[in-house]
């Protein structure tokens, strides 16, 4: 009997792992994204902890390895449409939205995005930059076909433009492109559909949104990175300066019954990271991390915090602040806060404060666990009933979670999850149901 | 046939072309001997990139491939490949390190690290001329793993290779499996009997057709590489060799036991807890009063590290005692709360709402025992949030330790060469991307034996490294690279330095005919275990060692190009 595909939903760093394990193991795997590449959450840090390795380019050979490996295939810009049958058995249907640009033609050289006219805040960049209505997701996309986007082009929506046809040599622009439908044979599902970003504007109390200096945790990360909107150079947004005293404030939205009420389990430490990394790059600038407990964890992860309150001038206070403010004339932000340990109320400016806000499940969860058939816990992460005995299972058998979809996890164990997934959904499939 | 080389050097976004002139550097790299083409990348290891590379190979018929961007440690495979894929043979091509060796080091000096990366180009150049095709070697994979240590991780481990029809050898040196769970009594956060987790899975194991286990075995040595290790095993006085194509090692860890600490061995209600668990199995009788210490002997001067589960190990206890007992007043002394996630998170409020009082310490001012005789009456401590101290009377005190290196450790990390960590942990071949696997192919590692690790943490990464064994065992067949070191048997003196040195055991004694017809004992390597170190190329007196792909030609070569060499070298 042939042997059946795994379907593998969500292409961040998890989903990229499980397919690597099982198409090494000659298994064939689908590897749906919803976003026109692959890499997820991971290709938007700078850098990781505890190793300031380069998340890109510790990331970027593995999505490569994915796009080369003759087992995988991978379907960008796409989303579950439906799945029935069972385990060892499904059939999946699978839309591969119009990208607009046909993808055996794009050779990726950027003249179209040059040339387009319109201009659109980029969801990569946490919205710091813009990019133009025709784009590549990020510099190093897999695969590197550009898209355009048809909320935003001019011709899509009616009004005279065809610049980037006209522009392109390799003539890969069709306006006329339709989505397709593809149906799979499949014997197994992972799921792998990661983080979002929680919205910190309801806290109204930490003033993002209305004080130009207050960014979040993301914005910092594309801000600090060498590709990204600005080089690599901190750059206030109400004027542009270099800051030389940040803040963090941990918890913006986690451990909050009025918000979300777990641990985010990342932000202590890329909180300490970002604080590093801006030390490194301007010696004379200050952190400091207002906490609640810091949670360093993992393997490594304290002398991490040592290190940073001993050779980086990151200065960590037991604090949840209660609200910031700005001072009019230099709009820098005031955090206002309870020392809990010194016992003193304080206020104090910075130039930049830095909100670590919650990460919560993918919003497109609830619209794939209702296709799947599968539940939800009460935050909108993958349901596990067995936490302890099967940490991988879902309410439904053959369709396996792993990573952040699961709970608040970081990237080894996110990818030690999906190792496991992949183990779990190898077993389906040599049961030959 | 003409060398042809090819040259692309590469921006790394603006990790390198933000501070190497770049297109000054291909300018220049265009006129280096042999050079046919030289060109720019934003990102050579964008798909972009990598096409444009494969292009100028069947445009300028290249016959040599420079690549001047980022490390080999993490691009040379792909742009191997790439090579590959255009039809080059892939050990035909250079790498040369502009970024972590040029542009990040020199941040400050523009020009200078200009000038830099046209010598590191080319050096790599003149190495690229003479370089010769090689070939990868292929042996085949045993489809049987070896897995060490028969707790929580190795069952889980067992379990799925097994049920994906892979033979495995579960080793275990006590009488009985389960490992540090059997002595756990309730497991959070179902708070369930720590043998309704454990029996069901040993049961599958012991009756499972595909696994053989082995109780009361030691590992005694390890020798071969991956897909055909052989592994001698003790039992008692008798030894056996067992063959196998990969190894899990799933050890596990130990509970600190803090002697000398706050009482610990000096009195008797002072206890770990693990002892708290064995001591009192589900009657708490007479425990009204319970003060727990967390972070006894973790995240001090002489042990760093976070103990990661041990502040839900307490509140577990101190849940249970509780439920047992509810006029019982619980008391945790702890420093940062580690209760991550969000299943944590909720036990902690749990906790909380369960009564159990939380006073946190500050670790300059550790809590302070008061006994009397063999009996510790109270507790003193600074809380550190009231900021006075307060006394506790106690009839139990909990010492709330991290889990420390299993005491096989350093011993398996001897006979299998697998590195150990600061920490004493066994240490993984990259913390972020590579956590169950080992610098060695073909070795993995699970659970605690790499760090503290909870139940369900442990399961999935027995899952983990069950995953990563299956894929050379499924494939059948390993490829090795053609980076080995070789010797001419004609210059072999025997010394057997080579030998010595060699940490992977790889070069051995053989008989060998010289072109006389005498037969005389010389070294040779087993290209299969060789890794491409370099020691023994390094130690050998007689010149009769080289390493492929870095032979002293080619370094001499690279070298010349940028000092002048004043003395003769062979």
């Amino acid at each position: 009997m042939e042997q059946k595909a795994v379907l593998i939903i969500g292409g961040g760093i998890a989903g990229i792992q499980a397919s690597i394990d099982l198409a090494d193991m000659g298994i064939k795997v689908y590897l749906v994204e919803k976003k026109p590449s692959i890499g997820g959450r991971m290709a938007q840090l700078d850098k990781t902890f505890p190793t300031n390795d380069c998340s890109m380019c510790i990331l970027a050979p593995k999505m490569i390895e994915c796009a080369n490996h003759e087992n995988i295939q991978l379907l960008t810009y796409s989303m579950l449409d439906e799945i029935s049958g069972q385990v060892g058995r499904f059939k999946a249907k699978v839309i591969k939205k119009a990208r607009f640009v046909e993808e055996d033609k794009c050779v990726g050289c950027g003249e179209c995005a040059e040339k387009c006219p319109t201009k659109v805040l980029d969801d990569f960049n946490a919205e710091l930059g813009k990019r133009k209505a025709i784009y590549k997701y990020f510099p190093q996309a897999v695969p590197s076909t550009y898209v355009i986007d048809p909320a935003y082009c001019r011709t899509l929506n009616g009004k005279k433009c065809g610049v980037c046809e006209k522009i392109c040599k390799a003539r890969a622009v069709n306006y006329e492109q339709k989505d397709q439908t593809l149906k799979l044979d499949i014997g197994a599902v992972i799921l792998a559909t990661g983080f979002d970003l929680y919205d910190v504007a309801p806290l109204k109390e930490y003033g993002w949104g209305r004080i130009d200096n207050v960014i979040t945790a993301m914005q910092f990360e594309r801000m600090i990175c060498a590709s990204g909107p600005s080089s690599g150079h901190l750059k206030r947004p109400s004027d542009e300066k270099e800051p030389s005293r940040l803040a963090f404030i941990q918890c913006v939205g986690s451990r909050d019954i009025r918000h979300k009420r777990y641990c985010s389990a990342v932000c202590c430490m890329h909180a300490t990271k970002e604080a590093i990394l801006a030390h490194e790059h301007y010696p004379e600038l200050t952190s400091t991390i207002f906490y609640m407990d810091m949670r360093a964890v993992g393997k490594g992860f304290q002398d991490y915090v040592h290190r940073a309150r001993d050779e980086y001038d990151v200065e960590y206070v037991r604090a949840r602040p209660g609200k910031v403010t700005e001072n009019e004339e230099n709009q820098n932000p005031i955090v206002h806060y309870e020392d809990t340990v010194r016992r003193e109320f304080n206020a104090r400016e910075f130039d930049m404060v830095i909100l670590s806000q919650a990460l919560i499940p993918t919003e497109s969860n609830v619209s794939i666990a209702k296709k799947l058939g599968i539940d939800l816990d009460e935050f909108g992460f993958i349901s596990t009933p067995e936490k302890l005995a099967d940490p991988f299972g879902t309410t439904r058998d053959g369709i396996f979670g792993c990573g952040f979809c699961q709970s608040p996890m970081d990237v080894p164990d996110s990818v030690v999850r999906a190792s496991a997934a992949a183990s779990k959904a190898a077993e389906v499939l040599s049961r030959g149901v | 046939m003409a060398i042809r080389i090819g040259i692309f050097v590469c921006h790394c976004g603006t990790n390198i072309g933000g501070i190497v002139n770049v297109p000054e550097v291909v300018e220049y790299a265009r006129k280096l001997p042999n050079a046919v083409c030289a060109e720019e990348n934003l990102y050579t290891c964008s798909e972009d990139g990598l096409s444009a590379i494969r292009d100028k190979i069947k445009e300028y018929e290249l016959n040599r491939v420079v690549v001047a961007s980022c490390t080999p440690r993490t691009h040379e495979m792909l742009f191997r490949k790439n090579c590959e894929k255009a039809g080059l043979n892939k050990y035909l091509f250079e790498f040369v390190n502009l970024r972590e060796q040029c542009s990040w080091v020199h941040m400050e000096n523009h020009d200078g690290a200009t000038e830099k990366a046209k010598d590191l180009v080319r050096m790599g150049a003149c190495k690229v001329s003479l370089l010769s095709p090689l070939e990868d070697l292929a042996s085949d994979v045993i489809g049987a793993c070896m897995v060490i240590g028969g707790g929580i991780s190795g069952l889980s481990a067992c379990l799925t290779l097994a049920n994906q029809g892979y033979h495995v050898a579960l080793v275990e040196k006590k009488d009985t499996l389960g490992g540090l769970l059997r002595d756990i009594n309730r497991v959070f956060p179902t708070n369930e009997p720590s043998s309704d987790l454990l029996d069901p899975l040993i049961n599958s194991v012991l009756k499972h057709k595909n696994v053989k286990t082995h109780l009361k075995t030691e590992v005694l040595g390890v020798k071969g590489f991956i897909g055909n290790f052989t592994a001698t095993l003790k039992k008692g006085p008798r030894t056996q060799e067992l063959k196998i194509g990969t190894i899990i090692v799933s050890t596990g860890a130990s509970e600190l036991k803090p002697e000398g600490s706050f009482g610990y061995g000096q009195f008797d209600n002072v206890m770990t807890q693990l002892d708290f668990e064995k001591r009192y199995k589900s009657d708490y009788k007479g425990l009204n009063r319970i003060v727990m210490i967390n972070c006894v002997g973790a995240r001090v001067d002489e042990r760093t590290y976070c103990g990661r589960f041990c502040c839900i190990t307490g509140m577990k206890n101190a849940i249970l005692a509780k439920e047992a007992n509810p006029g019982a007043e619980v008391s945790i002394l702890h420093r940062d709360i580690m209760a991550c996630g969000s299943v944590f998170e909720d036990y902690y409020r749990g906790a909380l709402k369960a009564g159990i009082r939380f006073i946190r310490y500050n670790a300059d001012r550790p809590p302070v025992i008061l006994g009397n005789g063999n009996v510790v009456e109270r507790v003193k401590v600074y809380n550190e949030l009231v900021g006075r101290d307060i006394e506790l009377d106690v009839d139990a005190v909990l010492l709330t330790t991290p889990l420390v290196p299993g005491e096989d450790t350093r011993q398996l990390s001897r006979i299998m060469k697998i590195p150990v960590g600061n920490d004493g942990f066994f240490l993984e071949a990259h913390q972020k991307l590579r956590p169950v696997e080992f610098p060695s192919d073909g070795i993995f590692i699970a659970g605690c034996a790499r760090y503290p690790t909870e139940i369900s943490e442990c399961i999935a990464q027995g899952y983990a490294a069950a995953a990563k064994a299956a894929v050379p065992m499924a494939q059948g067949r390993v490829i090795s690279d053609a980076f080995t070191s070789e010797i001419d048997p004609l210059k072999c003196s025997a010394c057997g330095r080579c030998i010595e040195i060699c940490p992977f055991g790889a070069i051995d004694w053989t008989d060998w005919e010289e072109p006389s017809g005498t037969i005389r004992t010389v070294a040779l390597v087993n290209p299969t275990e060789c890794k491409g170190c370099g020691l023994c190329v390094a130690s050998c007196l007689s010149g009769a060692m080289d390493l492929k792909g870095f032979s002293d030609e080619q370094i001499l070569a690279m070298v010349s190009s940028v000092v002048e060499i004043t003395s003769r070298v062979a």
